[in-house]
C-alpha cells in the first residue's frame, strides 16, 4: 500500500472525545466485580423488601394502619421519607426508596471519583492521556461507567416491582428516580473531581453534598407529615427529596424527575467545561507549599497518623454534628405531630421501647449517628492498608518503627476519632435540642451520654477492621461488605421484621435504646470485650505476617 | 573480617512463586557491595527480608548481629533504607518527611542535612505529588545519608536521578564509606556499581551465582566491538578469545575476552579501520557470558549458545 492514509481534519469535539469507546471498556473492566455488587445489593434490597412486606401486612386495613401510623412517626418519616398511599408498591418504594436513591448516588459518586480524579493523581491518567484519548475522554468514559450502571438499576428496579405486580407506570417512575438521582451524584463527583487535586478531598466534597442532602431531607420529611400538604421547603433544596416526591404508586408525578434531570445535566455541563481549562493531574484549588522542616508533634508513628488522618476527623465531627444540630432542633417537633393518636403512641412505644415520643425520635437518630459513624472508624482504620499498598508503609517500618506503633498510630485515631466524632454529634444534637425546648442543662448531658453510649459498638466494627487488615488483608474490601451489611441491618432491619438472629449479627442491636431505656452494664461489657479482644487479634496477625 | 550482613541459604515463596531459592550474601562491616540481578532475581525480597519487613521461610539472615525479624526496632535504630521507588505522602512536605525519617531512626545531623538538600539541589518545601519521580528520590537518600546510622541499604536508589545528581550520590555513598559504614546498594547499572563497589554479589532466580571483588568478575567479562572495514574480516575467527563474529557488509561486530582485546584490535588495523566503537560488557552480556559458563540450561540449548 503506498497511499498514506489521511485522517479527515476531525471536528473539536471528537478530538475531545477521542478514546472515549476504549476508556469506557477499561472502565468497566476494572468494575467487573464492584458495580455489579453494587447492583445486585440495591437490587436485591428492593425486592426482598417487596417480599418482606407483602408477608407481614396481607390485608389492605393492616397496609392503610401502617401507612398511618408511620406517617404519623417523625423518627421514621426521618429515616425514610413520607408514606404517600398503602399499596404494596408505595409501601416498598417508602421503605426503600430513600436509601437506595441514597446508595445509588454513593455508587455514582465513588464511580466517578475512581476513574477521573484517583487516575490523574495516581499518574496513571498521564501514560493514557498520551497516547489518543482526547482531553475530555476520561470524564466521559466515567460518566457512562456511571451512567450505565445507573440504567442497570432503573432496568433492575422497573422489573422487579413490575415483577411483583404493580403498575409499569410506578415502577418506571420509581427506578428512573433512583438512576436519575444516581446521575446528578455522578454530576456532582464529576465537578469535585475538578476542583482539587487531592481524590480523597474530591471524594470528601462529593460525599458531603450527599450526606447534606441527606440530612435536609430527612430533617423536612420529620418536620412534617406530607402525605396530603406539600413537602418541607427543606425537602425540596435536595436531590434525595425530589426523588421522594417523584412518588410512585401514589400519582407518579414525572415532572419531579426534572430538577433531578437538570441537575445531573448541568453539574456535567460544568464539569466538561472545568476539564477543558485545566491541565491534567492539576485542580483549581492549588496546592500550597510545606514547611521545609517538620514541626515538634510529626515525631513518630503515632504523630504521623494523627498529621495523616487529621483533616478527615475533623470533616466527620463536623458532619455529624451538622446532622446532630439539625435532627436536635426538629425533635419536640416529632411529639406534636403523634401527640393526638394514641394508636401511633402505642406502637411507637412498643418498637422504641420508649415512653416519651421525642425520646423515641432522639434514639433512631442517634442510633443512624452511630450507624454513620462506623465509615469513619472503618476508614480510619482501612488507611493501614492503604498506606501498605501504596508502598509507604515499608519505608517506614525500615525505620525504628515497631509494627504495633505504626498501627497503634491508626488504631488511636480509629477508637478515640470515633467517639470524638460521635461527641461532637450528641453534643451539637442535645445542644439544639435543650435550646429548642429551653432544657440546655438537663437535656445535653442525656443527648451526649446517649450518643457516647453507641461507641462500643462501633468500636466492635473497628475491631473487625483491624482484625482483617491485621490478620486477613487480602479480604480488605470485604470491611466495606461488612459496614454495608450492618448498617443496613441497622437502618432497614427494624421494621422488616427480619429474624431476630439475623438483627442480631450487627453489635448495634444489643444496645439499648437511649435516650430513654433502661441501661444494662452486661451488652456493653460484651461489646466491649469484643471491641478489644479483635483488634488483639488483628495486630497479632500484623505482627506475624509479610508486609507489602 | 567483621560481618554486617551475612545470608545464608535463604529461602523465601510467595504461594507458588520461588522468589529466594538458597540465596547467600555476605557484606564486610564498612564496605560498599553491590547487589546486582536482573529485574526479579529477588534482591528487594532479600532487602525485604534484611529489614525484617517479610519473614525467610529458611536460611540463616543476620543484621549487625541479630536477627531482622525479631529485632526490627532495635536494628532499625542503626540502618537507613532507600526504595527505588519513593512514595511520599501527598499532604507532607519533603522537608518534613527527611525529618520524620530522621527522628524515626538514631536522629538527624542538621547540618550534613542542609548540605545535602543543597548538593541535590532540592527544594524541601514541595509536597508529595509534587515532586517528580528524581526529586522523591532525593529526599529519601537526603533523608538517609543526613541519618546517623551504620548501615545503609539502598535499592536501585538512583533511579530518575539525572547524571549530575547521580555523580552527586557516587560522592555522597564514598565519603559514607570514608567514614566507615557499610552500604548494600541494589542496582542494576554496572557503571555505577564499578565506581563505587569494592564487592558485588550477582545473583538470578533467587539464588547467589557469584561473589567476590570486581577484579575477580572482570575476567568474565568479553568487550564488544563493533567496526566498520575496509578489507575481508575473515581472518578474525581465527583469533583466540573471539566469539560471536558477525560479517555484514556494513558493519563487522564480535566479542572479545578482555585479556585477548590486544591481538584483535592489531589485526582489526592490519585488515583496515574505517570507524570503530568499543563497549565495555553490559550486564545483561556479564549475565549471559556468566549463565554460558555455570548454567543448569538442558545442554541442546547451552550447546546451541557457546556455538
Amino acid at each position: 500500500m503506498t497511499a498514506t492514509a489521511v485522517a479527515p481534519t476531525p471536528t473539536a469535539s471528537a478530538r475531545h472525545l477521542a478514546g472515549t469507546p476504549t476508556l469506557v471498556r477499561l472502565a468497566l473492566r476494572r468494575d467487573r466485580v464492584l458495580l455489579p455488587v453494587w447492583v445486585v445489593a440495591l437490587v436485591g434490597t428492593l425486592s426482598s423488601t417487596e417480599r418482606s412486606l407483602e408477608k407481614l401486612y396481607d390485608t389492605a386495613a393492616e397496609r392503610a394502619d401502617v401507612a398511618h401510623d408511620m406517617n404519623a412517626n417523625g423518627s421514621f418519616r426521618a429515616l425514610y421519607g413520607a408514606v404517600y398511599a398503602d399499596s404494596y408498591g408505595a409501601l416498598t418504594v417508602w421503605r426503600v426508596g430513600a436509601t437506595l436513591a441514597l446508595l445509588a448516588g454513593l455508587m455514582s459518586l465513588l464511580v466517578v471519583i475512581r476513574h477521573t480524579r484517583d487516575e490523574e493523581e495516581t499518574g496513571r491518567q498521564e501514560a493514557l492521556s498520551a497516547a489518543m484519548v482526547g482531553r475530555r475522554a476520561p470524564l466521559t468514559a466515567a460518566l457512562t461507567g456511571a451512567a450505565l450502571a445507573n440504567l442497570a438499576l432503573l432496568v433492575l428496579c422497573t422489573a422487579v416491582l413490575r415483577g411483583a405486580g404493580q403498575s409499569t407506570a410506578g415502577s418506571l417512575a420509581f427506578g428512573t428516580s433512583v438512576a436519575l438521582t444516581g446521575m446528578a451524584f455522578a454530576g456532582i463527583a464529576a465537578v469535585s473531581a475538578q476542583l482539587t487535586e487531592n481524590t480523597r478531598l474530591a471524594r470528601g466534597i462529593a460525599v458531603a453534598v450527599l450526606g447534606v442532602a441527606f440530612v435536609l431531607r430527612a430533617a423536612g420529611d420529620a418536620a412534617r407529615p406530607a402525605a396530603d400538604g406539600g413537602s418541607h421547603p427543606l425537602v425540596w433544596v435536595t436531590p434525595l427529596g425530589w426523588a421522594e416526591n417523584v412518588r410512585p404508586f401514589a400519582g407518579d408525578r414525572w415532572w419531579a424527575l426534572l430538577p433531578t434531570a437538570a441537575l445531573a445535566a448541568g453539574c456535567a455541563v460544568l464539569a466538561y467545561a472545568l476539564a477543558g481549562r485545566r491541565d491534567i493531574g492539576a485542580g483549581f484549588i492549588r496546592p500550597r507549599p510545606g514547611p521545609a522542616h517538620a514541626p515538634a508533634s510529626l515525631a513518630g508513628a503515632y504523630g504521623l497518623a494523627w498529621r495523616l488522618q487529621r483533616g478527615t476527623l475533623a470533616a466527620w465531627a463536623i458532619g455529624l454534628a451538622f446532622g446532630g444540630a439539625v435532627f436536635g432542633g426538629i425533635a419536640d417537633g416529632a411529639k406534636d405531630i403523634v401527640g393526638d393518636n394514641d394508636g401511633t403512641r402505642d406502637l411507637v412505644r412498643r418498637m422504641g421501647g420508649h415512653v416519651d415520643l421525642t425520646d423515641a425520635f432522639l434514639s433512631t437518630l442517634i442510633g443512624l449517628l452511630g450507624l454513620i459513624c462506623v465509615v469513619f472508624a472503618a476508614g480510619s482504620i482501612l488507611r493501614l492498608r492503604d498506606e501498605e499498598t501504596a508502598a509507604r508503609a515499608e519505608p517506614l517500618l525500615a525505620n525504628a518503627v515497631g509494627r504495633l506503633r505504626w498501627a497503634g498510630g491508626h488504631l488511636v485515631i480509629a477508637y478515640l476519632g470515633a467517639a470524638a466524632v460521635l461527641a461532637a454529634g450528641g453534643l451539637a444534637m442535645g445542644l439544639s435540642y435543650g435550646i429548642t425546648v429551653g432544657d440546655v442543662s438537663g437535656q445535653l448531658p442525656r443527648v451526649l451520654l446517649a450518643t457516647l453510649a453507641q461507641t462500643p459498638a462501633v468500636w466492635v466494627m473497628t475491631g473487625l477492621a483491624v482484625l482483617i487488615v491485621g490478620a486477613l488483608p487480602r479480604l480488605t474490601p470485604a470491611v466495606w461488605g461488612l459496614v454495608g451489611l450492618v448498617i443496613a441491618l441497622g437502618w432497614l432491619g427494624p421494621a422488616l421484621k427480619l429474624p431476630q438472629a439475623l438483627l442480631d449479627v450487627s453489635p448495634f442491636a444489643h444496645l439499648p435504646k437511649l435516650p430513654g431505656a433502661d441501661v444494662t452494664a452486661t451488652p456493653y461489657a460484651y461489646l466491649l470485650a469484643l471491641a478489644a479482644v479483635l483488634p488483639i487479634a488483628g495486630l497479632t496477625g500484623l505482627r506475624r505476617r509479610d508486609l507489602g | 573480617m567483621n560481618t554486617a550482613i551475612s545470608v545464608s541459604g535463604l529461602h523465601k515463596s510467595f504461594g507458588r512463586t520461588h522468589a529466594l531459592d538458597g540465596l547467600d550474601l555476605q557484606v564486610a562491616t564498612g564496605e560498599v557491595h553491590g547487589f546486582l540481578g536482573p529485574n526479579g532475581a529477588g534482591k528487594s525480597t532479600t532487602i525485604r527480608v534484611l529489614l525484617g519487613l517479610i519473614r525467610a521461610d529458611r536460611g540463616d539472615v543476620t543484621l549487625l548481629g541479630g536477627d531482622p525479624w525479631r529485632d526490627a526496632v532495635a536494628l532499625h535504630r542503626r540502618v537507613a533504607y532507600v526504595p527505588g521507588d519513593v512514595t511520599l505522602w501527598r499532604n507532607l512536605s519533603g522537608g518534613e518527611v527527611i525529618d520524620l525519617y530522621g527522628r524515626l531512626r538514631g536522629g538527624l545531623d542538621p547540618a550534613r542535612r542542609a548540605d545535602l538538600l543543597n548538593r541535590f539541589e532540592l527544594d524541601p518545601t514541595k509536597k508529595g505529588r509534587a515532586y517528580s519521580k528524581g526529586n522523591r528520590q532525593k529526599v529519601a537518600l537526603v533523608a538517609a545519608f543526613a541519618s546517623d546510622v551504620d548501615v545503609l541499604i539502598l535499592d536501585e536508589p538512583t533511579s530518575g536521578l539525572d547524571p549530575l545528581m547521580e555523580e552527586v550520590f557516587r560522592t555522597c555513598v564514598a565519603e559514607e564509606r570514608d567514614r566507615g559504614r557499610t552500604v548494600l546498594l541494589s542496582s542494576h547499572i554496572l557503571a555505577e556499581v564499578e565506581a563505587l563497589c569494592d564487592r558485588v554479589s550477582i545473583i538470578r532466580n533467587g539464588r547467589t551465582v557469584e561473589s567476590g571483588s570486581l577484579t575477580d568478575l572482570r575476567h568474565l567479562s568479553r568487550t564488544t566491538v563493533r567496526a566498520q572495514l575496509t578489507g575481508p574480516a575473515d581472518s578474525l575467527a581465527d583469533l583466540p578469545g573471539v566469539h560471536d563474529l558477525r560479517v555484514d557488509p556494513e558493519h563487522t561486530v564480535l566479542q572479545v575476552d578482555n585479556e585477548h582485546l590486544n591481538p584483535v584490535l592489531r589485526r582489526l588495523a592490519d585488515i583496515g579501520v574505517r570507524g570503530l566503537t568499543s563497549s565495555p560488557p553490559t550486564l545483561e552480556e556479564l549475565f549471559l557470558r556468566h549463565y554460558r559458563t555455570e548454567d543448569t540450561r538442558p545442554a541442546a540449548e547451552s550447546a546451541a549458545v557457546t556455538r
